[in-house]
């Protein structure tokens, strides 16, 4: 599947409110279909239909285990679609900027012949 | 010079951070190292704060870091040192804890590497699995661990009230 491919397929797939509670909940760890059904006020049949449909998007997969066959998130896709990675970059960037001016002040503390001081609040 | 970030997903189960710093590898070494530095530049989530920092860098030695948010809950990560190399690297197992409930295990392994007074720093997660990163990365987007997982959280913000 082409990468716009691939988004299509997973935006429409989270453009069901069902299928967006059942991705949340399956963020805590993998369920069965019963374990999912619960609380929803809908059969199995129905919940079963919106779990092939986040299956085909690739957003969810089955486990190992053939009796339950519990669902579990794939996070890749909605990581693609929702810019995961672009704010990880951000996240560890903003660290590192902190780390660029506490390496600054070091070597001007080592200059000086001192040992770097821990200040009380970062900024 | 501005340097820039570089991000990857090398394999299925990892991701790699690689960045240059103006300084020699000692003094990155240090600000890694010694817990009143890490402390002042290491990210928690936007908005928490880093209330546990506590590190014993050998091998075998422990590690335990703690962040509490806007609201009072709590984070934290904790794991064990495998590799110790001053100044140039070092190997741990690390895991989330979240709500009381620890994540899968991950292997996180930072090189440093210094020529012509300035460091590369490259730091290597491996998860046990495709599903254990997919899943991290999606157990992160959930507690929004970075203001890209914010993205998320709107998406998934209708689903609360469905």
């Amino acid at each position: 599947m082409k990468a716009s491919d691939r988004l299509d397929a997973t935006f429409a797939a989270l453009a069901d409110p069902t299928r967006r509670a059942i991705l949340a909940r399956l963020t805590n760890g993998q369920l069965s279909v019963s374990g999912l059904c619960k609380p929803f006020a809908m059969s199995q049949p129905a919940v079963s239909k919106h779990l092939r449909v986040l299956e085909r998007a690739g957003l969810i997969s089955r486990g190992r285990d053939a009796q339950r066959r519990p669902r579990r998130l794939v996070g890749q896709p909605l990581a693609e679609a929702t810019g995961w990675l672009e704010g990880y970059r951000r996240f560890w960037e903003g660290g590192f900027r902190r780390l660029d001016a506490l390496l600054d002040e070091m070597k001007t503390q080592q200059k000086k012949g001192g040992a770097p001081r821990a200040r009380r609040k970062p900024r | 010079m501005k340097n820039t970030l570089r991000l990857s997903t090398p394999t299925d189960r990892e991701v790699v951070i690689a960045r240059v710093f103006d300084a020699p590898c000692r003094l990155v070494w240090d600000a890694m190292c010694m817990p009143e530095l890490l402390k002042r530049w290491l990210p928690g989530p936007p908005g928490w704060s880093m209330v546990l920092c506590e590190q014993d860098w050998r091998v075998g030695g422990a590690f335990r870091y703690a962040w509490r948010g806007p609201d009072g809950t709590e984070m934290a990560m904790h794991g064990v040192y495998r590799e110790v190399v001053p100044p140039e690297r070092v190997v741990r197992v690390e895991s989330f804890v979240f709500g009381g409930q620890a994540r899968g295990e991950q292997l996180a392994t930072m090189v440093l590497a210094e020529q012509g007074g300035r460091t590369t720093l490259t730091l290597t997660v491996l998860f046990p699995s495709k599903e254990a990163r997919d899943a991290s990365l999606a157990a992160g987007m959930e507690h929004g661990l970075a203001e890209g997982y914010d993205r998320l959280d709107q998406v998934f913000a209708s689903s609360a009230r469905a």
